[in-house]
Parts: structure tokens; sequence; C-alpha cells
């Protein structure tokens, strides 16, 4: 009995250091210096003990604070229309796409993720900058009079994010709706439901976790991406994960820069609490 | 008396299969029809064309007179109790049985009135407020039926609904459907490969094999005169003998092994002199020991290989000296206590207990010999 418990302790450890070690010196550690900086006062002030300074600069400032809820609500966007275009996409490879046609498409949807976001988002600029394939086309005959310049606006980057996302949120769903049983939906249409009462009241019901974790991975991702705003969004971006960089690689504001990303942590937390609140799913149910 | 469900000429392929083959049928209003066959033989592809899953590739099928061509399922009054009942999972016991009702339009009071009367109906009358996982087997079952009754179909199709159950629960199930029909009156459509829930509930049965209906007859009629040999094998037990159709020179018919053994038999059917038949006795039918002064009677004497002891439903499994095995009824009222593994006993039957179709070949398992 005796060896068989140090057996399995040991096991454990071998398991567990290094998901420890991980944990705690990329993830924990860092953040408690991060926490720490954000509270202190920029180094050259040579002023050391605890301040408030950071956080409320960020509440002065309108620029930042607007870029703050911005973000905000282009990441709730993003996630609905990704939500939106996920479900049918989902709903099509699970239930209607033959078992062949499934895997098909599926390895569809994964393909494009197997390139670096940098390289699908410089394949989008190709094809919308003023000199790009669209323009080019549109142009030669004669459809539009000059190029239409349709990178660097709202719609492009919010048309990036979404190309970008889609992926986590499909997976997900296409978990849980595999578990649904065709019966059911069966059922419903057999006892008089119309398409649309049959999504809102089985397969969106039944689908809740899947939609429900896919939407946070995706909500957090769109949240904290900086590539995708920047080069298809470019100066008029204003993504709130820019105004981090800038804080700490331009002006060398490591304070700042923590602060605004507690700032940023703290309101996805809050975002997240809130959608489950909302959906009545529990974070226990959805992690599963 | 009104015809609830008429089916006629109902055809369904696909591509080469064809799986339903030109199925007619009519069930009058009221009455519990049943469709018996083996897995496969098309009887859920026929319920799925009723309930409107499926359009017929030819054929009609009309509903209380009114032909459902392209009527979409959620449209016909027929509603359909699916084989692993199909319950919604995310709704409570009253949701679900309130969901069609809600889907006509009705007001939320008038809904659960009627609710609350089916669930009542169905013996279920403080289960309104539970959640599906709370029930059991019986109770989901319940649940399932009152869903569709709650709406009042023309007909009422279930798709072996008592396959999941367990054996006691599904006797049980058994007498209460039948109850609950005959109380409710609803037309019900029952498939089933179980031959015991079409006879005990049906007031008719039709059997299916390969995509069409071999006989289409009241229980005890399918037992007493099977209308073709697959119906002998599939309704009840029968010992089959297969060997030439012959006659002697008082114009008795005998039907002759492959070991030269005769057997009397009475009704041929529509047999004749010279046939290769296969013939049928039910293991209940025979005697054990039958009584000396019997004239025109198969008395043959036998091996006793094995006692199959199985309560009500005993039987001893024996073998005739050409090799031949028979299945014999052993009614388990202590008079053939004695007869034990090895024995040598004498067993008979009468002609007429026995029927003869035209040997065709066909075998109702692959492992059979």
């Amino acid at each position: 009995m005796m060896t068989k418990s140090k057996r399995l302790s040991w096991g454990f450890f071998v398991f567990f250091i290094p998901v420890f070690l991980w944990l705690m010196l990329l993830i924990v550690l860092p953040h408690i210096e991060l926490l720490r900086m954000s509270f202190a006062r920029p180094a050259y002030l040579k002023q050391p003990g605890f301040t408030l300074s950071n956080y409320i600069e960020f509440f002065k400032e309108p620029i930042y604070w607007n870029t703050f809820f911005r973000t905000a609500m282009y990441s709730i966007t993003v996630t609905m229309i990704v939500l939106i275009i996920g479900l049918p996409v989902a709903f099509y490879i699970t239930k209607v796409a033959s078992f062949k046609t499934r895997g098909f498409l599926t390895i569809l949807i994964l393909i494009p993720f197997w390139v670096s976001e940098l390289i699908r988002v410089y394949g989008w600029t190709i094809i919308l900058r003023e000199s790009g394939i669209i323009n080019h086309f549109m142009t030669k005959y004669g459809i539009w009079k000059q190029p239409i310049e349709m990178l660097y606006n709202d719609a492009a980057m919010i048309m990036g994010l979404v190309y970008t996302s889609i992926l986590f949120m499909v997976v997900p769903i296409i978990g849980v709706m595999d578990s649904l049983d065709n019966s059911l939906i069966e059922a419903a249409y057999d006892l008089g439901a119309k398409k649309n009462v049959i999504w809102r009241q089985i397969i969106i019901p039944h689908c809740m976790p899947g939609i429900i974790s896919g939407c946070i991975i995706v909500f957090m991702m769109v949240l904290g991406s900086y590539l995708t705003p920047n080069l298809m969004g470019g100066k008029n971006s204003m993504w709130f994960t820019e105004q981090i960089y800038n804080q700490f690689i331009l002006y060398r504001n490591w304070n700042m820069g923590s602060a605004f990303g507690f700032l940023l942590l703290f309101m996805s937390s809050i975002i997240i609490w809130v959608a489950l609140k909302l959906s009545g799913q529990s974070l226990k149910e959805v992690v599963k | 008396m009104e015809i609830a469900l008429s089916v006629k000429n109902v055809v369904k392929k696909y591509g080469d299969f064809t799986a339903v083959n030109d199925v007619s049928f009519d069930v009058e209003d009221g009455k519990f029809f049943s469709i018996l066959g083996p897995s496969g033989c098309g009887k859920t592809t026929l319920l799925r064309m009723i309930a409107g899953f499926f359009e017929p590739t030819a054929g009609s099928i009309e509903i209380r007179g009114k032909n459902m061509a392209n009527v979409p399922p959620n449209k016909r009054p027929v509603n359909l109790v699916f084989q692993h009942l199909a319950l919604f999972p995310m709704m409570d016991v009253k949701e679900n049985i309130a969901f069609g009702l809600r889907r006509r339009g009705e007001k939320t009071p008038e809904v659960m009135k009627k609710v609350h009367n089916i669930l009542e109906r169905v013996g279920l009358p403080e289960y309104a407020d539970k959640r599906i996982d709370q029930l059991s087997g019986g109770q989901k079952q319940r649940v399932a039926i009152a869903r569709c009754l709650v709406l009042e179909p023309a007909v009422l199709l279930l798709d072996e609904p008592l396959g999941a159950l367990d054996l006691k629960l599904r006797e049980h199930m058994k007498v209460e459907l039948k109850k609950l029909q005959a109380e409710i009156g609803t037309t019900f459509v029952y498939i089933t490969h179980d031959q015991s829930e079409a006879m005990v509930m049906s007031d008719h049965v039709a059997v299916m094999n390969n995509g069409h209906f071999e006989q289409i007859d009241s229980p005890s009629n399918l037992y007493n005169n099977p209308a073709s040999s697959f119906v002998a094998m599939f309704v009840g037990n029968n010992n089959k003998v297969t060997g030439v159709l012959a006659k002697d020179e008082s114009g008795k018919f005998y039907v002759q092994d492959k070991n030269q053994l005769k057997y009397a038999i009475s009704t041929i059917k529509d047999c004749r002199e010279g046939d290769i038949v296969g013939m049928y006795t039910r293991p209940e039918a025979i005697i054990i020991n039958p009584a000396e002064d019997k004239t025109f009677f198969n008395r043959t004497g036998v091996h006793v290989k094995a006692v199959l002891f199985d309560g009500g439903n005993s039987r001893l499994l024996v073998v005739t000296p050409t090799g031949q095995e028979v299945l014999v009824a052993l009614p388990q009222n202590h008079q053939f206590d004695y007869i034990k593994k090895g024995d040598d006993i004498m067993i008979g039957w009468d002609p007429a207990s026995s029927v003869c179709f035209k040997e065709t070949g066909a075998k109702m398992y692959d492992d059979e010999i």
C-alpha cells in the first residue's frame, strides 16, 4: 500500500513540476512584477512607493479610454459576427455534409491556419490595397474609374479579425453540435416547429457550452490581437493593444504599460463574467 | 368506419436498392395497427414516409382522405414517437409536452390546462416540473407519447419505442400502451421487430420482409394461418422440414424428406404434388408420448438431445433417427419431469397442425443452414 501511494506521488510530481514551473515562471511571476510596476512611478522620476497615477492618467486622457472602449465594443462585434457565421458553418459540417465531405470541409477551415497570421494578413492586403487585385480588375474593366483604397478602415479591420478567428468558433461548436441527436431536430420538426424555432429552442440551447467557449476564445483573441488591427486598420485602427505597445516600446514607460495591461485583463474578465451570467452558463460547464 | 391512414402502392428506392416495394394498406380510425418485420426490412423507412421525413418514390399516402404528397412533417396531422424518444433535454416535462401546442400559437393558460390533462391521462400528474433526466425509462416513454397525444393527431406513429426498455418493463408497457390506446381512441401505427409486442397490442398486424408486406391479418390469423413461409417462421416458432410433396394411394398428402421419411399433412394451400416444400410445425403442436389409438397421425421415436429450460417457454431439443432436429414444447405441469437428456421418447402431431409452402431457398438469418 505504502509503495503504491509513493509511486503515485512520484508520477504526480513528474507531470506536475513542469506545469507548475511553466505557470509560475512564465505567467504568475511576470504578472506579479507587472502588477507591482503598474502601481509604481517611472524609474527615472526616482520616487519609490505606491501610486495610482498610472491608472488615473488613463481616465484623464480621453484618447486612452476611448480606444479602450472602442476595442471592447469592436471585439464584441467581431465575436458576434464570427458566431453568426460560425453556427451555420458548424451545422453544415456536422449535420448536412456527408461523412466524406465532412473531413474535407474541416480541413478547408483548418488549412489557412497552417500559415502564420502575418502571412495571412498580408494576403488580405495584397487583395484589398489600392494597387491590389480587386482594384486592378475593377479599373481594368472600367467598373471603377479610379482605384479605391479598401484597406485601413474599420470594415477591413473587422473583416480581417473575423477571418483570423473563425476557426476558434467553429471547432468548439462542431464538438457540441456533434453530440446533438438528429432525432431531436426531427422531433421538433414533427411537432410542428419551423426552422427558426428549431434553431432557437433546440440547436442553440444544446450548443450553448460550445458557443460560449468559442465566444470566450474568439473574444480574448480579438481583444488581445495586435497584428491584424495594425496591418489592416492601419493608423486608424486605434486598438488598445497598440497603446500598450506604445507605452512599453515607444515611450519606454513600463509602469503605464503594465497599468494598461491590467485594465485590459480586468475588462475582459468583467465582460466574460457578464456574458456567462447573461447566458446562464457556468465556467465549469463551458471548459468541460 | 372512417379510414385514418391509407397507403397506396408506396415505393421507396435508394439508387438501385428498393427499401419499400409496393406497399398498400388502410388503417381504420381508432385501430392499433402494427408493422412487424426483422431489422432492415424497410419498416422504419415506411414509417418515416408517413411522418413526412421521406417522400415516396412512387405511390401515395393519404391521411383522413387528404393526400400528403409534398406536405412537410410539421404540417402533417401525424406525430411520431421516436425510437429513442427524442425528448428535449433542455426543457422540463411540461415544456416538452407544451412544445407542439405552442407551435400552434395557443395561449399559455390553455396550453397548461391541456398539458396537465394529458399528464393525468398517462398517469404522471405530479411530474410537470421534473427535468427529463429525472425520469425513469417508463416515465420517459409516457412523456414522449403524451407529447404527441396532446396534439390530437389523426395517427400516432410509434417507432419501436419499447426497444430500449428492459424485459419486465417492456411487458408492463405493452399492456399500458394497449390500455392507453383503447382509452384515448387515437389510431396507432406501431412498428416493431418484436412479434410479442405486435401480437399483444394490435388489432391488425402487417408482416414485412424485404420491403414488401407478406401478410396483413389479425394476430391470431397470423399465428394460425400464415400466408407465407416467412410469416410461418417469423411469427411464433416453427420446426421446418424440407421435402417433396407427394400423394399416397388413398389421396392423402405427405411430405417425404431426403431420408425417405414421410410426414402426413392435411393442408397444402397452393402447393402441388411433386413440389419441393417446407413443412412447418409449431413446437406447441407436438405431443409428447401421444396415445396409440390415433389414426392419420405423424408419429416418430426421437432421442432427447437437450432439455431447454425456460420457465413457461421450456422446450425439448430432440433428433429423429435420420438426424432431423425438432423442437418440442415442454409443458411445466410435472407430467414430463421424467424426461432427461439422452432419453428416447415418442413424439407425434396431428397432420392438420402443419402447413407447407413452396421452398424458395430464402433464409431468415444468414447463419441458418
